[in-house]
């Protein structure tokens, strides 16, 4: 264990902003949840007949976990219920994100060889991870108490948080230990996030069910804080937290520098005779991140085109949130604005997808793995086209497969699929013009200001804010204007206007052919 | 024939660093040509500039009688390179890098890709992250030099190697030069050097400091002489081209410029010559000299 506290600043200083920035976001968003519940249901009797009504919804409880009573501290864990598999996913990425991704690297290995213990890197991963966790779980608290939740439903919900937190990042310490790579690592820990909210949702989903006691998410939601809290519930986490490392500790004594449990598979001694182009190479490398975005795609689909029948009654029960959907999703009748708004933000995801993909370019020219392909006959306007096409195509293939499983899913809860399922593929597809200008926006960095790319993910983060709160914010129209969302047609509620999405291409196709001459005439590499 | 690289009074700045000043250097036809030079005295940014990745502020650089940057795409079809740390994609195995930047290139000799392969000692299974710092170069030099073309460019292609491998290196250059490939190979090591190249050009702060053969380079630097004399040579600190005289009685020694050489021999003679030898300069002498800034 030598060096821990030396490794434990280290990594503290490399996440000083991503650190604090997620624990700060997920610990603010139960607070609001608390304060919107209590100005949407300002009754005792307006929460009853909430929790009787939409809350209890099958869809409702599936998506975001159990209800146990009416108060508002009940209301609040529920509609909470998402963000554990957010903690659990940060919590997991956090530690091999310190542990395995450092030793593939080769940067762990440098620090081997000095005064560390073998255990060093791994415990300070954990005590970086859980700490965070820890204090997450007391600002939860802390902003529960704010909004003059009782005390004891609000220490249940914070120690709620830490303790799926550390379970799961229990979980990615087991798995740093099973791969060589950080890929396949991050790979087998969300597999069991994955397994872990699949179980909770099947346990939730009938009467009698016991199958969410077989989930750490399922567990920290039956700790029932503010309806009569568990606390013993906590002590399975305790108890899965503390096997979980007794199984990684010993793996990582046994296991050499670099190496994994699971043995690493040889490749082909020769490439496939198709492996001869830029195209060829960028599938390779593009291919593994666009399967994962498409399926978390047709997740996100599957999961939003079922709120779209809830909202509705929802809206039915309440004034207000009829009246916040009205302004978030704009005029015409309450599914369809519903509809627009929900493809808006699987649009986002998607504009995600497509600046990662068009960054692989400078990921490509950092490394310099650009160079040894540059310097064969391949012109640098075809490698440049060979990452382009994924942030171009990949975003397309993503709406689609998202509004097919929304549509289905939608279709399917009104029992109308072939009625409702071409609306949602034509409100998801209407998306891609304003998802191109966000790709063509990385590109154009990539090629004119290669060390600022990065700014595109600023770009996204944007718009998201004035997609998401500006309207509520009443910001003036020259700022929502800024993002190329606010320029879509809000189809099926508004008709299909055809201006600005040719005004939204003709934007994203400036934005790529300036990237393009810019790195047809710039030095490479630039580092 | 044409010189297969034909660069000069090249210029390239970063910023306010002045990574090349004036560069001259000339490569023919056929020959191995060895560049030399400290750790960032420009070496791989006149490789990349020969490459067409960057562009030259100033000067001129034709390569295989075209534009590196303008002419990229037909030239690379001529040429291999080989980068001084080959870094590979970390989910594609070594033999599908090989054939993949083969293909890119224009077509890959898979009969001397599989007679590579084995004298390298490489397996061509493995994924890229899983390969050594030497593996990793050997997967490089297969694929450059499987490739059948004209000029291979290698920038420190053998650093990681172990001293067997480097030695099966230096027996695949010696056999590409046979069949009439250029190389330019820049190098540390001098013992590869001396074996393989015809000639060389030392590099300094972007420019180049010497170029030659490397018999015309040591004749440019001081020859030893450790001599036994009958009588004390009186006057021999004197002469023009002789430096760091140390006479102990009859013995002498002391270093002598190459063209002060004769001179000074026959004027050793007037005293009685019992003994003499001479050391030209080491190789190591000679780059030491360049690499710490002390002209001679």
């Amino acid at each position: 264990m030598t060096g821990t506290g030396k490794l434990v600043r280290l990594a503290l200083r490399r996440d000083r902003l991503l650190l604090p920035l997620w624990i700060v976001v997920l610990a603010v968003l139960p607070m609001t949840y608390a304060a919107s519940i209590a100005e949407l249901y300002p009754t005792a009797a307006d929460r009853q007949a909430y929790a009787a009504g939409s809350a209890s919804d099958p869809s409702y409880v599936a998506l975001l976990g159990p209800l146990f009573g009416s108060s508002l501290g009940a209301l609040t864990a529920q509609r909470s219920g998402m963000l554990f598999v957010i903690v659990g996913l940060i919590s997991v990425l956090t530690v091999i994100r310190h542990t395995r991704t450092e030793e593939e690297a080769g940067r762990r290995e440098l620090l081997g060889a000095a005064v560390l213990g073998r255990h060093a890197g791994l415990t300070a991963a954990l005590v970086v991870t859980c700490g965070a966790d820890l204090v997450l779980g007391l600002l939860v608290t802390l902003g529960l108490l704010g909004q003059d939740l009782p005390a004891g439903g609000a220490v249940a919900f914070g120690l709620a948080f830490a303790a799926c937190g550390w379970v799961f990042a229990m979980v990615g310490a087991v798995a740093a230990q099973l791969t060589e790579s950080a890929g396949g690592a991050r790979g087998i820990g969300l597999s069991v996030l994955g397994i872990a909210f699949v179980l909770r949702l099947a346990g939730d989903a009938g009467d009698g069910n016991v199958l969410h006691w077989l989930s750490p998410i399922g567990w920290v939601q039956h700790i029932r804080a503010f309806a009569g809290e568990r606390w013993w519930v906590l002590g399975l986490a305790a108890g899965a937290t503390a096997a979980l490392a007794a199984v990684a500790y010993p793996l990582s004594a046994r296991r050499d520098l670099g190496a994994g449990l699971l043995p690493a598979r040889p490749g082909p001694a020769a490439a496939a005779p198709t492996l001869r182009t830029p195209l060829a190479l960028a599938w390779r490398l593009h291919r593994a991140a666009l399967l994962g975005w498409a399926v978390g795609l047709a997740v996100l689909g599957v999961v939003l085109g079922g709120t779209v029948d809830y909202a509705r009654t929802a809206a039915e029960d309440s004034k207000q949130v009829s009246d916040i959907m009205d302004r978030l999703g704009g005029a015409g009748t309450f599914t369809d604005s519903y509809l627009a708004g929900v493809m808006s933000l699987v649009a986002l995801a998607a504009s995600g997808y497509a600046i990662q993909a068009a960054l692989k370019m400078r990921t490509e020219e950092a490394a310099l793995r650009s160079e040894p392909v540059l310097a064969t006959a391949v012109t640098r306007t075809s490698w440049t086209a060979s990452h382009a096409a994924f942030a171009a195509l990949g975003p397309a293939l993503g709406l689609a497969v998202a509004g097919v499983a929304a549509g289905l899913t939608y279709g399917l809860s009104v029992h109308d699929v072939a009625g409702q399922l071409p609306r949602v593929i034509g409100a998801a597809m209407v998306q891609l013009p304003a998802v191109w200008v966000l790709g063509a926006l990385a590109v154009g960095l990539f090629g004119l200001l290669p060390r600022l790319a990065p700014a595109a993910w600023a770009a996204l983060a944007a718009c998201v804010l004035l997609g998401q709160i500006g309207a509520i914010l009443q910001l003036s129209q020259w700022a929502l204007d800024v993002s190329p969302f606010t320029h879509i047609p809000k189809v099926p509620a508004a008709p299909l206007a055809v201006t600005p999405l040719a005004w939204l291409v003709a934007v994203a196709a400036a934005l790529a052919v300036a990237g393009f001459a810019g790195f047809r005439r710039r030095d490479v590499p630039v580092t | 024939m044409d010189d297969a690289i034909a660069v000069s009074g090249l210029v390239k700045t970063f910023g306010r660093t002045r990574a090349l000043d004036g560069l001259d250097l000339t490569v023919r036809t056929g020959e191995v040509h060895g560049f030399l030079g400290p750790n960032g005295s420009g070496k791989s940014t006149t490789i990349r500039i020969l490459l067409g990745l960057l562009r030259a502020d100033a000067g001129t650089a034709r390569l295989l009688g075209g534009d590196p940057w303008r002419d990229a795409v037909a030239l690379h079809r001529r040429l291999a390179y080989v980068p001084g740390d080959v870094t590979l994609w970390p989910n594609l195995s070594g033999g599908e890098v090989i054939d993949l930047l083969g293909r890119l290139r224009g077509g890959l000799n898979q009969k001397r890709k599989a007679e590579l392969l084995e004298r390298f000692e490489l397996d061509p299974r493995k994924k890229g992250r899983a390969y050594s710092k030497g593996n990793r170069q050997k997967v490089g030099l297969v694929a450059a030099l499987a490739s059948d073309v004209e000029l291979l460019i290698l920038d420190e292609p053998t650093s990681g190697l172990d001293p067997l491998m480097e030695e099966t290196f230096r027996a695949c250059i010696a056999e590409d030069k046979r069949n009439g490939r250029t190389v330019l190979l820049s190098s540390h090591i001098l013992a590869e050097v001396e074996a393989l190249c015809d000639r060389v050009t030392i590099i300094r702060n972007g420019r180049a400091v010497e170029s030659g053969t490397l018999d015309e380079l040591r004749h440019l630097h001081r020859t030893s002489i450790d001599v036994e004399l009958a009588a004390t040579p009186d006057g021999l600190a004197e002469l023009p081209g002789v430096h760091d005289v140390k006479i102990d009685r009859g013995h002498v020694r002391f270093d002598v410029d190459a063209k002060a050489l004769d001179d000074t021999l026959r004027y050793l003679t007037k005293f009685g010559v019992r003994s003499l030898v001479s050391q030209p300069p080491t190789l190591e002498e000679l780059f030491l000299r360049h690499y710490e800034g002390v002209r001679s």
